[in-house]
């Protein structure tokens, strides 16, 4: 059975093969890539970016889950960064995404960005479009939202949800505004942990004016670990593919 | 060919002594390797699982609670059902001499004691998979 | 006298000492301990030029009590030489307590093995090949009635190493003790129960930190109350030290960790010299003599400042210091395993030198394995020998005074005020772990130290330099060691009885018991700072262990309203 087979028959192996052949030898997989296309629907994709330490793994638990009592099934993307130096990355997202055992209808894989700004966004775009094969309902791509190449990267999402959490309320202003811009739905998280107001008053301020465009970012308070708010931020989600949908 | 060497630092077992993983962790990745790091308390599925999905050439086992002898075994099991009998697995942490033969031939590659330095473990891992590239 | 010195060691850098670096340089460019602070050649009257005799060192009983908590130390009594041990199941472990009791020993320890740390019965997947192997495995009552059973509790001294479910497990124990008709105020002994640094180092959480800081009150709050002989807290820092921290870290991140608890507390409402007398610490001993010295000095005289100076304690005892020692683990080699007496017996004489209450002193052979009998008598023989043939015992704190200790001391202290007041500026120790801000500074230290001794910049004998031929130097057998066939054993019993516990039981109070502490958790929303003022959970906890609750079913509960702590790893 060929690669493209077994991916499509949801195996784990030939998924994971396949996205490494594109991390390492992007033009070799043309061919492959071409052929997935054919024989795919274009999966939702949701980016979910924010400083360290917001706690967006462990949403991305809670979503993970959220989607898996739904019965369908998630890939994740977690990215991080490349040592410039060295070329060498640590990638330990995974610890707070997994589940207590292992399922068949979830895999999540950890990308080093490899220090190319555009071949980047089209690895990570050709990882989806296996996810997509493999058979996910939903891609999660996670980034920490610095840098250009991350920004680069959310470009591929479909919903970009922006995490942040109280105590950031000053460092907003710094942040890429880039980000900011394009994202479609703001998390407040951990909001157990602090006074959320001053963080809401400086979004509100930041968020763009996208009414023109039909969809006015939401933000959703959230306690990721307690999995409050998720059902809610689900939804938003949920609501959020429907627009692109109609807009379509 | 692959251009990064992609390994798996797991930590099997309850035991919460991450520092050994963590060290090697760092120092792999130093070494300008891709380093997946687990954290503490994996099953053995979750770590084979990862190993999968995360396509890694090798995997590095740190254990100190005593539980070797019941969790490598169902690794190396594990892995060969999934596919993965071709990832080189080392270990390290606290494993008494007696045991360390039986281990070796399931499959276990290496074990390293303590003491050991970092460039000992990098050393084996880009040998032992330049080696297994040239093979294939 | 002061300018005739300084006037007089000019002289001698200029016309002895400069000659001598000329024709012979010295070993290194640059000398420094662990702690990375610098160390002089030469200290003299100068380095101590600052030390106000009477506010700095004082006497030994007196504040801030850098010379020792007691006024007589070891010409009174000696410290206690505690070797902890024991394992296997609660059977075995009852027959061990009762043997010990026999031959007049009165102090105990429980070890408990990771299930049961972490909050899983042993039927619990993760449990699976750990039950039993690092202590005992305790799911209910029914097992703490076994493990004390003809043990009469207000005759012992119990020390418990337990954290994140550590009420659950003192609950037990008094539980055990009323069942034995002993009056709570008689109970002695101490719970770990210091269930911060098991984020920083040990890794044995279960929930958040948030909710952990207040079990961890609820223990201390309830024993302030009930259990007036209880040390219901060992404030550890040597897992910190075993994770790589360095010693100044260990300091500052101990009494952080020691601040927070007060902190917490006092949001009870309780005034600290209601409940801080009965803190007591736990610190590593490594190899470096002059700077473990000098922290335990340090160590003290911050902690009684620290005290007086943000909470106005009056009560002496509050603001003392007290600890247990134990020689580092991993400054033990695997090569040539002989010569870890050695290291053990420096790391043990700086301990008492620095006014150890209590001293756990390494077997040689602990890097490989389980210690054999040969290793561990040979481990308390040398406590012995320090304390009867050396002379060091005979009078109080006898380094005082030296130029370098002194300065040293004073020097940590600062090092380590230094950190903590980093901490505070994070918004104290539960923000700084949240923040990853801990662990990274420990990880660092870790790095630094391992690379180091790769490129032979620290010494290690018999590992980076003078190793022996490797036929000589191969790891000793003959190890004790519990095969996996032994405990499969004790898991597959462990199971039965649990099993037979679930039938037994009323487990229609057990569910309302489950639904009590439930409802008692969240009297009003989870908030920070309001944390404190939560409803104080050991009554619930009490009434769920007495109907043969387990550790796993009052975890699981807990875990459901606080959440299940995961790491978030930035090395």
């Amino acid at each position: 059975m060929s690669l493209i087979e077994k991916i499509l028959q949801g195996d784990h192996k030939a998924t994971a093969k396949l996205i490494s052949k594109i991390e390492d030898e992007p033009t070799s997989t043309l061919k492959e890539i071409k052929v997935l296309e054919e024989r795919i629907v274009p999966v939702h994709t949701l980016g979910i970016t924010g400083p360290p330490g917001v706690g967006k793994s462990t949403l991305i638990a809670r979503l993970i889950e959220h989607y898996r009592e739904k019965n369908k099934k998630v890939g994740v993307l977690a990215i991080d960064p490349s040592s410039p130096f060295t070329g060498g990355a640590l990638l330990g997202d995974r610890i707070r995404m997994q589940m207590p055992s292992p399922d068949e209808g979830v895999f999540i894989r950890s990308m080093a960005t490899r220090g190319q700004l555009g071949g980047l966004s089209r690895a990570t775009n050709n990882a989806i479009k296996v996810l997509s094969g493999w058979g996910a309902d939903i891609v999660i791509v996670e980034t920490v939202g610095a840098g250009q190449a991350e920004v680069e990267v959310m470009r591929v999402a479909d919903t970009i949800v922006l995490v942040l959490s109280p105590g950031l309320g000053d460092d907003i202003q710094m942040m890429k505004a880039g980000i900011l811009e394009i994202g479609d739905i703001f998390v407040i998280n951990k909001i157990d942990q602090g006074e959320t107001g001053h963080l809401e008053r400086n979004l509100e301020l930041v968020r763009p004016g996208r009414e023109k465009e039909g969809w006015v970012p939401a933000i959703i308070k959230t306690i990721a670990i307690k999995g409050s708010g998720i059902d809610e931020l689900y939804k938003k989600i949920e609501k959020h593919r429907k627009y692109l949908k109609n807009k379509k | 060919m692959r251009k990064k060497i992609r390994v798996l630092i797991a930590k099997p077992g309850l035991d919460g002594h991450d520092r050994g993983a963590k060290v090697v962790a760092k120092a792999l990745r130093d070494a300008g390797m891709e380093v997946i790091y687990t954290g503490i308390r994996q099953t053995t599925e979750q770590i084979v699982n990862t190993a999968i999905q995360e396509d890694v050439d090798c995997l590095g086992l740190s254990i100190l609670s005593g539980a070797h002898v019941k969790l490598f075994p169902e690794i190396v099991e594990l892995l060969k059902k999934r596919g993965g009998e071709k990832i080189l697995i080392f270990a390290g942490g606290i494993v008494p001499s007696e045991d360390i033969p039986e281990l070796e031939s399931i499959g276990i590659s290496k074990i390293f004691g303590p003491g050991t330095s970092t460039q000992e473990i990098i050393d084996f891992i880009k040998t032992q998979i330049g080696a297994d590239r040239k093979r294939r | 006298m002061k300018q005739k010195i300084k006037k007089e060691k000019k002289n001698w850098e200029e016309k002895v000492l400069k000659k001598i670096l000329e024709k012979r340089p010295e070993r290194k460019k640059h000398f420094e301990n662990y702690s990375k602070i610098k160390i002089e050649r030469l200290y003299t009257p100068e380095d101590i030029e600052g030390l106000d005799y009477l506010k700095d060192l004082g006497f030994p009983g007196n504040f801030p009590f850098t010379r020792g908590v007691q006024p007589t130390m070891y010409r009174g009594r000696l410290w206690t030489m505690r070797q902890y041990a024991g394992m296997g199941d609660a059977e075995e472990s009852n027959k061990r307590y009762k043997y010990l009791l026999k031959q007049g020993q009165t102090g105990l320890s429980v070890a408990f093995d990771l299930p049961t740390q972490i909050g899983y019965d042993s039927d619990h997947q993760l449990a699976i090949g750990e039950v039993g192997r690092v202590g005992v495995a305790i799911d209910s009552l029914q097992d703490m009635e076994v493990l004390f059973k003809g043990v009469p509790l207000d005759r012992v001294s119990t020390s418990m190493t337990i954290n994140s479910p550590c009420a659950i497990l003192l609950a037990m124990y008094i539980a055990v003790a009323e069942k034995q008709g002993i009056n709570l105020s008689k109970l002695s002994g101490t719970t770990q129960n210091d269930s911060l640094k098991e984020y920083i180092a040990r890794g044995t959480y279960i929930f958040p930190p948030l909710p952990s800081l207040r079990l961890t009150t609820d223990v201390n709050e309830y024993a302030s109350k009930h259990l007036p002989k209880w040390n219901p807290i060992s404030i550890s820092g040597y897992h910190i030290r075993e994770a790589g921290a360095t010693a100044v870290q260990e300091l500052a991140f101990t009494l952080a960790n020691g601040l927070a608890y007060v902190e917490a507390l006092k949001m009870r409402n309780l005034k600290p010299d209601d409940f801080a007398p009965r803190f007591s610490f736990f610190f590593a001993v490594h190899n470096n003599f002059f700077e473990e010295i000098a922290k335990f000095r340090a160590a003290r005289r911050l902690w009684a400042r620290l005290m007086k100076e943000r909470f106005q304690v009056q009560n002496p005892k509050s603001m003392m210091l007290r600890f247990h020692a134990q020689t580092g683990g991993s400054t033990l080699t695997a090569q040539q395993p002989d010569n870890n007496i050695a290291r053990v017996t420096l790391q043990a004489l700086a301990a008492v030198l620095g006014g150890t209450q209590s001293l756990h002193t390494n077997s040689r052979d602990e890097a490989l394995a389980l210690p054999s009998e040969d290793s561990v008598q040979i481990a308390l023989r040398t406590q012995q020998i320090i304390a009867y043939e050396s002379g060091v015992s005979d009078t109080v704190d006898p380094l005082a005074g030296s130029y370098y200790l002194e300065s040293l001391t004073d020097q940590m202290e600062k090092e380590a005020l230094t950190y903590i007041k980093r901490i505070d500026d994070l918004g104290g120790m539960l923000a700084a772990i949240e923040k990853g801000f801990i662990q990274r500074e420990i990880q660092n230290s870790a790095y630094i130290h391992q690379k180091k001794i790769e490129k032979k910049e620290e010494v290690v004998v018999g590992l980076n330099r003078f190793q022996s031929d490797p036929a000589f130097s191969a790891p000793q057998k003959n190890h004790e060691v519990r095969k996996g066939g032994v405990d499969s054993k004790i898991e597959e019993r462990q199971k039965r009885r649990l099993l037979k516990l679930k039938e037994e039981r009323d487990n229609k109070k057990v569910k309302k018991a489950l639904n009590n502490i439930k409802k008692a958790i969240h009297p009003t929303p989870l908030q920070r700072g309001g944390v404190h003022n939560q409803k104080n959970l050991m009554p619930v906890i009490l009434e769920a262990v007495g109907v043969y609750a387990t550790v796993g079913e009052i975890c699981d509960i807990l875990r459901q309203e606080f959440g299940e702590y995961r790491e978030s790893v930035s090395i």
